[in-house]
């Protein structure tokens, strides 16, 4: 058996050799699978003390239907992803609230959601020793926001403070590191003051001891602005979540792959580690249906892997299996990126990044 | 090329409840909308940071940070620039850091409370994403002395990046400002402490910054608006130059350092340097005046500013404005597709607009070299962009073309030469600057490495002509088919033409009058279509000059002996005997003594504007560019005044001596040479020689060397280096400006006390400038005197290496900026031109000097009324 921080290694490795694969979409293929009430609740949330809909709540299924989740990892992995996610982009105390979800059964999604993604990866690799397969934890953005006013009338006003953001990202991810993932990946992080909670999360857990893995941090750009939903551009948001000295740091959902390349290509200039990219499968349509086909994603995204400005691609809302297959094959042989020098510039930001020159 | 370093950062201070009366009322009143109001201001008015301090004994500290840093974050305006989150206790630190989704800047942490407290802050810093500002505070106290902050910044660098693993480039110091004539004797030398801190942590500390809360130097004016924005701006003026690259200051509120009313800048200066003892005294008593003035809002029109931002980097160029142009470059590359683009498209656009005034002499020199500055600082904005991008996509360079530029072997003279690749560099041209006393080999082995498309050669002195005509015969040699370009003061186009362009015939030949040219005869050059015309409108002119050089007969000339019967005689020798015989060394000079004998005239001619000074600055067309121009200079004058940037030195001597027919004999055994006119006059008139000034007994002559130092070439040199060629080049300038100052200085010295026989003379500049004394101080290389090589003995008589000074193969003076002569004290003596001279002087010339006379007639070439032998001139 492999330990982790070897098959860490290997990612490494990988890394450096080729732009890796991430998945596809979670949500939009469960929403897909259409499963009942009955499913989601399963036998340990079928009490009366978890009222209202569980319907949607996708990350219980690691509890309740965990073969659906490992089918999903085995159908990505089949497909030629390298890296997979846990099924946990919402699994913290604050987004479970609507669920009325105790603190207990939130850590458990976390841990047997990491099981499930590393026992796949696991299985994987051992099938196709040539290409290690890898765990990412997702942790997912929050439904409250730190940067943002609550209330119309007071810009000042805070549904929730740092500190409990803090405590609900520092729980989902020792959950999710002593559930054995490779990585942790932060994703559509709409804002970055959430985030940087979750950093200081996995750096202050670290320095308590916690085994050290590799962070991917995702961000979103909403719109053609070019902007997180924040506010900030994209340098200004790799200046502000650089210091946790990612793996590697990307965009993901919001938008199709052909609007997302302006900002990805402006991310790979200035970030010193890899740049990773998953868009959605096109915008989705007045049905709210993603229609975007496998070769049209692919055909986009394969064009930035060969144009040197990404190192790692995958796909979030609307994709499938059979994206991430056509991205695979796609990208055979193609170079990755190589990240730029770092220099001795002091990075700050606002909204907008500042930087001075030592 | 090195990324823009140097960057002056405004943080703004008036969202500080310690430092700003208004905002503590209004965060003590809960007026948070007011408040944000004044955030909003600050950045407007330029804080590129904004210092967020909520220090105050009634207020919840950590209520207060949060509640106003939530609400600014909701304001795009205000929430663009990183937070600087202020305060002394750690809790409202870290409450702030929570409210920050961009990386923020701590200020402060300090050692006051020992090492593990110091480590433990960083380390929370550093998971918060900040960095950190870190005051010289250490567990004794605050550091006061220079040497104090030294010694905690040091101590507090290592902890952080060997132990912490905090990165360099987020740690900015702060060695504490405080304030200074308090009255108090020990604070008189706190700014003077602060600053040579500064210039010590910058350099044992590398990529560390540098940050002072700037208000506190001038707290004893409290209540004197204009003398603390002046106490400010001269704070800065001499902090920034050694490092300090940050500082908490009301951006609104900035006076210009040269727009500071001079005798309050000067009186301020001597309190911030402490350079005077009763600098406090002084300032007090003037300051009064000031009192209760609002100070003067020394608003500019900006109104520029709310133009497209192409509009903006235009007008930036033209005008020469640095201030804003990183974040107008930055915008524009924002929006490009390319970095590249940028340069191409608006900087570009800019820069022809700026060559099309210059071109239309609507813009002069010294604005173009300028306008270069800015668009350097632009790309060397853009480069690690470019950098990137190439790395990226794997794109490769494209440059209008290489140039190679360089000062010949023997010649030290480089300004003109640095102003021409100035001018083509800031249009798209490679330079490639080979410096000074550039032998022929290394320039023809560049030339082939780099696959130069250009050779460009400049020389000051006459024996830098043949070196010319050397490089080009070389270039036929082995072939070497680039165009040659010739410039420098004594080239001209008919030498060219003469000369060196006949020395080879496998390209072309061209000689370049000034720098306005060097643009529009580059691009001809290496553009295929205009390139044939220009060779041969070229060839035809130059064919013409020859033509009429070879068929026109010899200007008219007397026998050097029917001269000599024409020569000026004395009745008597010298009124006076010099006060002492043999040399004396001068140094420590007063450079503002000094810069009251510069004559300005020449200085405006190094940089293109022809008239005189002070007319000039009125004139209708240069005057604006004169103006600019002085007004940059006169800042710079008064750095290099304020802080002796220049030692000069002089030597001088005197001797008995004699005429010995055109010869001047020294009674050290030594001989003056001297030139005879030859041309043919009314029978009135004299044919001179200097030797005519000197009786045939009894007399004495005099001579000396002064030089500004070394020094100008270490500052330009500096200057260069942070791609400020506009500085670099006028700082020769001006160092040149005070060897003449020098010469002009000893001379009167020499004639009122030193030689003594014009005691009672009592001349203003003006005067000086028109030679209106008695005696004269000829230069061998100038007209009275042409031959170079009589340098040779005037130095060994002063002994001139104890002041630093030397001579290269072809009699250039080292430093450059330096001037020799001698002291001829005749009343009768008058400065004169010898003009062209007949083969029979040579020939005597040549055996008085023991020289060979082909030596002699390559010295002399530019004033021979013959042909020497053609190309017999051979060149070891």
């Amino acid at each position: 058996m492999t330990s982790r921080q070897e098959r860490i290694a290997q990612l490494h490795v990988a890394a450096r050799d080729r732009v890796l694969v991430l998945d596809g979409s979670w949500g939009v293929i469960f929403q897909c699978m259409d499963l009942k009430e009955e499913e989601y609740r399963g036998t340990r949330f079928c009490t009366e003390k978890y009222p209202g809909q569980m319907k949607g709540n996708n990350d219980i299924l690691c509890l309740t239907r965990p073969e659906y989740v490992t089918e999903l990892h085995d159908a990505y992995f089949e497909a030629g992803a390298d890296i997979s996610e846990t099924n946990t982009f919402s699994a913290t105390t604050i987004a479970q609230a609507d669920y009325a979800l105790d603190l207990q059964s939130v850590i458990e999604i976390n841990f047997e959601g990491a099981k499930l993604a590393r026992a796949s990866a696991d299985k994987w690799t051992k099938k196709e020793p040539y290409k290690p397969r890898f765990a990412a934890g997702s942790i997912g953005p929050l439904n409250k926001m730190l940067s943002m006013s609550s209330d119309v009338n007071n810009p000042g006003a805070r549904e929730i403070t740092f500190d409990q953001v803090y405590q609900a990202y520092r729980e989902q991810i020792e959950a999710l590191n002593q559930g054995g993932i490779h990585l942790y990946l932060i994703e559509t992080i709409t804002d970055t003051l959430n985030c940087k909670a979750a950093i200081k999360a996995i750096m202050d857990l670290e320095a308590e001891g916690l085994e050290r893995l590799p962070i991917w941090i995702s961000g979103t750009i909403t719109d053609r602005s070019g902007r997180t939903l924040s506010g900030q551009t994209v340098e200004a948001f790799w200046y502000s979540v650089r210091h946790a000295k990612p793996f590697a740091i990307g965009f993901n959902c919001a938008l199709g792959a052909d609007l997302m390349r302006p900002y990805i290509a402006a991310l790979s200039r200035v970030a010193d580690t890899l740049v990773a990219a998953y868009p959605n499968a096109g915008l989705p349509n007045e049905m709210g249906q993603y229609d975007e086909g496998p070769t049209e994603t692919s055909a986009e995204v394969t064009q930035w892997a060969e144009d040197g400005i990404v190192n790692i691609l995958g796909g979030c809302c609307g994709t499938t299996p059979d994206h991430i297959r056509a991205i695979a094959e796609a990208i055979k042989g193609v170079q990755p990126r190589n990240p730029v020098g770092s220099s001795k510039t002091m990075r700050l930001a606002g909204l907008e990044p500042f930087e001075l020159t030592s | 090329m090195s990324t823009a370093s140097q960057i002056f950062v405004n943080i703004g201070e008036r969202t500080n409840v310690t430092g700003s009366a208004r905002f503590r009322k209004l965060i003590t009143n809960g007026d948070y909308a007011t408040a944000v109001e004044v955030a909003r201001q600050q950045v407007e008015n330029g804080a590129q940071i904004i210092d967020v301090n909520m220090d105050e004994g009634m207020l919840d500290g950590v209520e207060a940070m949060q509640t106003f840093l939530n609400l600014i974050a909701a304001e795009p305006d205000i929430a663009r620039v990183p937070v600087m989150i202020d305060s002394s206790k750690w809790e409202v630190i870290e409450a702030g850091l929570k409210c920050v989704q961009g990386k923020p800047v701590v200020n402060s942490i300090s050692l006051k409370e020992g090492e593990d407290q110091f480590r433990e802050q960083a380390r929370k810093c550093l998971t918060y994403g900040a960095a950190v500002v870190v005051m010289a505070f250490d567990e004794v106290g605050q550091a006061d002395t220079a040497s104090r902050k030294i010694e905690i910044c040091q101590r507090a660098f290592k902890i952080l990046t060997e132990q912490v693993g905090f990165p360099a480039e987020d740690i900015i110091f702060d060695p504490n400002i405080f304030a200074v004539a308090t009255g108090i004797e020990e604070h008189n030398n706190y700014a003077v402490d602060f600053i040579e801190a500064t210039k010590i942590i910058r350099k044992t500390c590398p990529g560390c910054h540098i940050s002072g809360g700037l208000s506190n130097v001038s707290f004893s004016f409290r209540g004197n608006e204009p003398v603390r924005r002046a106490m400010h701006s001269v704070f800065l003026y001499h902090a920034i130059p050694v490092g300090m690259d940050m500082a908490i200051l009301n951006a609104g509120q900035l006076d210009i350092y040269d727009e500071i009313e001079p005798k309050l800048r000067d009186l301020v200066e001597d309190v911030i340097l402490n350079r005077k003892q009763d600098a406090t005294e002084a300032l007090v008593d003037y300051a009064e005046r000031f009192r209760g003035q609002k100070g003067r809002s020394a608003e500019k029109d900006m109104s520029w500013r709310k133009l497209p931002v192409e509009k903006r980097l235009e007008h930036a160029l033209v005008h020469g404005i640095t201030e804003f142009i990183i974040g107008d470059t930055e915008e524009a590359r924002a929006t490009a597709d390319r970095p590249l683009h940028v340069i191409e498209g608006p900087l570009m656009d800019g820069m022809n607009v700026v060559g099309d005034l210059f071109g239309s002499g609507k813009m002069f020199l010294p604005q173009v070299v300028k306008s270069a500055r800015v668009m350097k600082a632009a790309v060397a904005y853009l480069d690690p962009f470019m950098q990137a991008e190439k790395e990226e996509l794997g794109t490769v360079d494209v440059s209008n073309g290489k140039i190679l530029m360089a000062t010949v072997k023997g010649d030290v003279h480089d300004i003109g030469k640095n102003i021409v690749g100035v001018v083509l560099a800031c249009n798209g041209y490679e330079i490639i600057d080979m410096g000074v006393m550039v032998p022929c080999e290394k320039i023809l082995a560049k030339a082939k490495e780099e696959r130069i498309d250009i050779i460009g050669l400049s020389g000051l002195i006459t024996p830098s002509l043949d070196e010319m005509v050397y490089v080009a015969r070389e270039m036929q040699r082995l072939n070497m088919q680039q165009p040659l370009l010739i410039g420098g003061a004594t080239t001209s186009p008919a030498h060219t033409a003469v000369k060196i362009d006949p020395a080879r015939s496998n390209g072309p030949t061209i000689h370049v009058t000034d720098a306005s040219r060097a643009f529009g005869i580059v691009s001809s050059l290496l553009s295929d279509d205009e390139r044939p015309l220009l060779v041969k409108t070229t060839q035809t002119k130059y064919q013409r000059m020859r033509d009429r050089r070879a068929g026109g007969p010899p200007k008219p000339r007397y026998s050097i002996q029917e001269a000599r019967s024409h020569a000026h005689k004395l009745d008597s020798p010298a009124p006076q005997t010099p006060s002492f015989l043999g040399t004396r060394v001068f140094g420590n000079f007063n450079l503002t003594e000094l810069a009251r004998y510069i004559d300005w005239t020449p200085y405006f001619v190094s940089w293109n504007l022809a008239g005189r000074y002070p007319k000039i600055l009125e004139d209708k067309t240069v005057g604006k560019a004169a103006r600019d121009l002085w007004c940059d200079t006169e800042t710079m004058m008064q750095q290099i005044l304020g802080q002796d940037w220049f030692n000069p030195k002089a030597v001088i001597g005197f001797w008995a001596a004699s005429r010995d027919g055109d010869d001047i004999k020294i009674d050290t055994g030594d001989t003056l040479h001297t030139l005879r006119q030859q041309m043919v006059k009314d029978s009135s008139r004299a044919n001179y020689a200097l030797a005519d000034f000197i009786a045939e007994e009894g007399d004495h002559v005099g001579a000396f060397a002064v030089t500004t130092g070394y020094e100008a070439e270490e500052i330009s040199r500096q200057f260069k280096d942070r791609a400020d060629d506009y500085s670099a080049i006028m700082i020769k300038a001006l160092a040149d400006r005070f060897a003449e100052a020098m010469a002009e200085y000893m001379h009167e010295r020499v004639r009122k006390e030193f030689w003594g026989y014009a005691a009672d003379e009592n001349l203003n500049n003006d005067a000086l400038i028109k030679e209106a004394y008695s005696g004269i101080r000829p230069a061998p290389g100038y007209p009275c005197q042409p031959d170079h090589s009589e340098k040779e003995t005037i130095f060994r008589l002063l002994e001139t290496d104890r002041i630093g000074m030397s001579l290269t193969t072809s009699y250039a003076m080292m430093p450059a900026a330096s001037v020799s002569g001698l002291y001829l004290a005749h009343p009768e003596s008058v400065y004169f031109s010898v003009g062209r001279i007949e083969r029979d002087q040579v020939e005597d010339y040549a055996r008085r000097k023991g020289m060979d006379i082909r030596t002699v007639e390559r010295w002399l070439g530019p004033i021979l009324n013959y042909d020497p032998i053609e190309s017999k001139v051979v060149e070891t």
